[in-house]
């Protein structure tokens, strides 16, 4: 008995040893829009930000051969389906990072628990990932609509924002985001007057914004996203409706928005976001950095993968292998990770990332220093008020 | 409320219909561009949506590389897309005249793409900042609706856009001359009529148009690789339900679905974006040759 067990733990032993001489080969796909209307928010910044994680992490000289592929899913669910079969099956890909917009980030949910992948989602919305469709191999790490809606939706509504009219996209995510929004505009004592559904993607708001106009709302929701948000933000301001006192609420605006819109136009917007690069001296050092490779500041959802990259790498040292996709999910459940740009970060059973949320307001064209300089940092959010509580069937760590 | 015509007060009607006259104007003038282009030349222009987000960008450029500002643009970044029209007219579509429409229309929507995809690599997709130009900000209350003054200036200059080429193709002799030309080239060239010239030049002229769109666009839309694509199908709409080449029906029509998709904004917002497809369809279905176009 002592004797087999002795042997045992010899060949285990050495088993180790041959694998750490050959190094744990890891295949990494970020699967994003490189051409679309989110291709500045994740694309090949994406690509940049998971490159300066395997850096950093020094996956060589912890054994870790990794190499990193990516390819444009489009924002289209067939292609991103067929790409990430493809490189699960055919490639070799143990994770696939990033997978902005819901309807392809779900679909790839799926094939990834299917085939005993992983995915570390940033750029995706929809909660979900983490609720209705949780799967033991996804991490969904930056935000969600339910973050972005207790954010800016609550800070509104406790600053007298009580009745709410919504703009919202006519697809799956502006649904959701509009509704987790008025969960958290009733539960703090505000009230929905009025909303329309607007086809997606629109030139002209003003159709729209004329009607909101007209309902005596005091906050005009924006539950859409990219150029749209940009579009009716633009156009709000030339029919005089943020000058006559109604607000807006840009739910879900990434700092490359509001350098498209500039400071002129989008001043006075309160948005939520998981990161900004202007925090504290870790997160300027590392968005310097990105900045001299990639020639942008970076959004959340590329700092985002960044961050998730770190972290999956680091549980992959510690099972030793990237073969098991749900084991390097546990395992990156199991202790809080310490994060250099989202601070300290846990994985829940479900694969939720909480950690902590920071609503902004968008800076004057007099306070801006710079074409970068656009925030300034209201409050914060904690990750525990920040996200939805676990559903008790999501929680993979109790299974 | 004296009366209200189903639930909708008759201000807020009277402001939606304004509003869609403000973008009825935007697709009259694009679709003058397409079918001064189609009418004359033969040529169903795919890259008119990226040449119209030229426009835009390059009044952006103008601003930014060099502080010439909106007024300047307005006049120096259509002749600027309409030069670049030429260029391509002269050596790639001049090839094209004498085989089917199919090869103009695959060689135009290749370029398009890669205009974009130019423009995509080097300025990202979430657009640029172009303000409006100060003497316009601001706005008028009219009782039924505030509307922004610089709004009010696109109708204006879009009308006289508009009713100039018409009364330029329609009454001078230029015009003459141009639909000479396409009916029977050989024939006025035989007069000493330069005739690739005249062609030249309305490709210039049609570009120039969907430039000018650019640049009156600017400062309400954002400024974006994609603005042209998300726009140009509706166009094309526009210009197949007034009759393919027809100057007046692009013109008409551009302003009546403006109008129409006002309407549907109110009544049934989740069906605006599809209304003018399926006008066109019942159009197409009655009246194939287009409102205002001549049976072949």
């Amino acid at each position: 008995m002592f004797r087999t067990l002795a042997v045992a733990t010899t060949l285990g032993a050495l088993g180790a040893t041959t694998a750490l001489a050959q190094g744990i080969d890891v295949k990494l796909g970020v699967l994003n829009d490189r051409s679309g209307v989110y291709a500045d928010l994740s694309g090949e910044g994406s690509v940049v930000a998971a490159r300066m994680a395997v850096e950093d992490f020094g996956a060589a000289a912890k054994g870790l051969n990794v190499t990193i592929i990516s390819a444009d899913h489009q924002n289209k669910p067939d292609i991103g389906s067929n790409i990430a079969r493809q490189w699960y099956d055919a490639d070799g890909v143990n994770a696939i990072l990033d997978v902005p917009t819901s309807s392809v980030a779900l679909a790839v949910a799926d094939i990834t628990a299917e085939k005993n992948g992983v995915m570390i989602n940033s750029g995706a919305g929809s909660t979900a990932l983490t609720r209705e469709q949780c799967r033991p191999t996804t991490v969904h790490w930056t935000y969600d609509t339910a973050a972005l809606a207790s954010g800016t939706g609550k800070n509104m509504t406790d600053a007298g924002g009580k009745k709410w009219f919504f703009l919202t996209a006519d697809y799956a995510f502006g649904h959701s985001l509009e509704e987790n929004t008025i969960a958290v505009v009733e539960a703090n004592g505000g009230e929905v007057v009025g909303k329309v559904n607007v086809p997606f993607p629109a030139q002209d708001f003003s159709s729209f914004l004329l009607q909101a106009q007209g309902s005596g709302a005091d906050v005009i929701g924006l539950a859409n996203a990219g150029g749209d948000t940009v579009n009716a933000i633009k156009q709000a301001s030339e029919f005089g409706i943020t000058q006559a006192g109604q607000k807006l609420a840009a739910l879900l605006f990434f700092v490359t928005d509001v350098h498209a819109l500039g400071p002129q136009t989008a001043q006075g917007l309160s948005l939520t976001e998981a990161f900004y690069w202007d925090q504290n001296d870790q997160t300027r050092a590392w968005s310097e950095r990105f900045m001299a490779i990639h020639g942008k500041q970076p959004t959340m959802v590329q700092a985002g993968v960044y961050s998730g990259t770190l972290a999956y790498l680091a549980a992959v040292q510690a099972v030793g292998s990237a073969k098991d996709g749900a084991a390097v999910v546990a395992k990156m459940k199991e202790a809080d990770i310490q994060d250099p740009l989202f601070g300290t970060v846990k994985v829940r059973g479900d694969g939720r990332a909480t950690h902590d949320m920071y609503l902004f307001e968008v800076k004057s064209p007099d306070q801006s220093t710079g074409e970068w300089d656009l925030y300034t940092q209201v409050s914060t959010i904690s990750g525990e008020d920040a996200f939805l509580p676990m559903l008790d069937e999501c929680d993979f760590t109790k299974k | 409320m004296m009366f209200e015509l189903l639930g909708i007060p008759p201000q807020v009607l009277m402001g939606q219909l304004l509003l869609g006259l403000i973008n009825g104007s935007f697709y009259a003038v694009l679709s003058l561009g397409l079918a001064v282009i189609f009418g004359l030349l033969n040529i169903i222009n795919f890259a008119h949506g990226a040449l119209y987000m030229m426009g835009a960008f390059v009044a952006w450029m103008l601003l930014n590389y060099f502080g010439i500002g909106y007024w300047w643009a307005l006049i120096l970044a259509p002749l600027m897309v309409g030069a670049f029209g030429i260029v391509l007219e002269r050596t790639m579509l001049s090839r094209l005249y004498k085989l089917d429409h199919l090869y103009g229309l695959l060689l135009t929507f290749g370029l398009a793409l890669i205009i974009q995809g130019l423009f995509r690599n080097y300025y990202g997709i979430s657009g640029l900042p172009y303000q409006i130009p100060a003497a316009l900000s601001g706005g008028t209350n009219l009782g039924f609706m505030f509307l922004p003054n610089y709004r009010a200036w696109v109708v204006v200059a879009s009308a006289v856009v508009c009713f100039g080429a018409w009364f330029m193709i329609e009454k001078t002799r230029l015009g003459a001359y141009l639909r000479a030309a396409t009916e029977n080239p050989t024939l006025v060239g035989a007069f000493g009529i330069n005739v690739p010239l005249l062609v030249m030049l309305t490709y210039g002229f049609g570009v120039a148009l969907a430039g000018f769109a650019g640049v009156l666009a600017a400062p309400i839309y954002s400024v974006n690789p994609n603005m042209g694509a998300d726009l140009i199908i509706v166009v094309f709409a526009v210009v197949v339900i007034g009759g393919m080449g027809s100057i007046m029906g692009a013109i008409l029509t551009g302003y009546m679905l403006g109008l129409v998709e006002g309407l549907a904004r109110v009544f049934y917002p989740e069906g605006s974006a599809v209304v003018i497809f399926v006008i066109m369809a019942i159009v197409l279905l009655i009246r194939p040759e287009g409102l205002c176009g001549r049976a072949a």
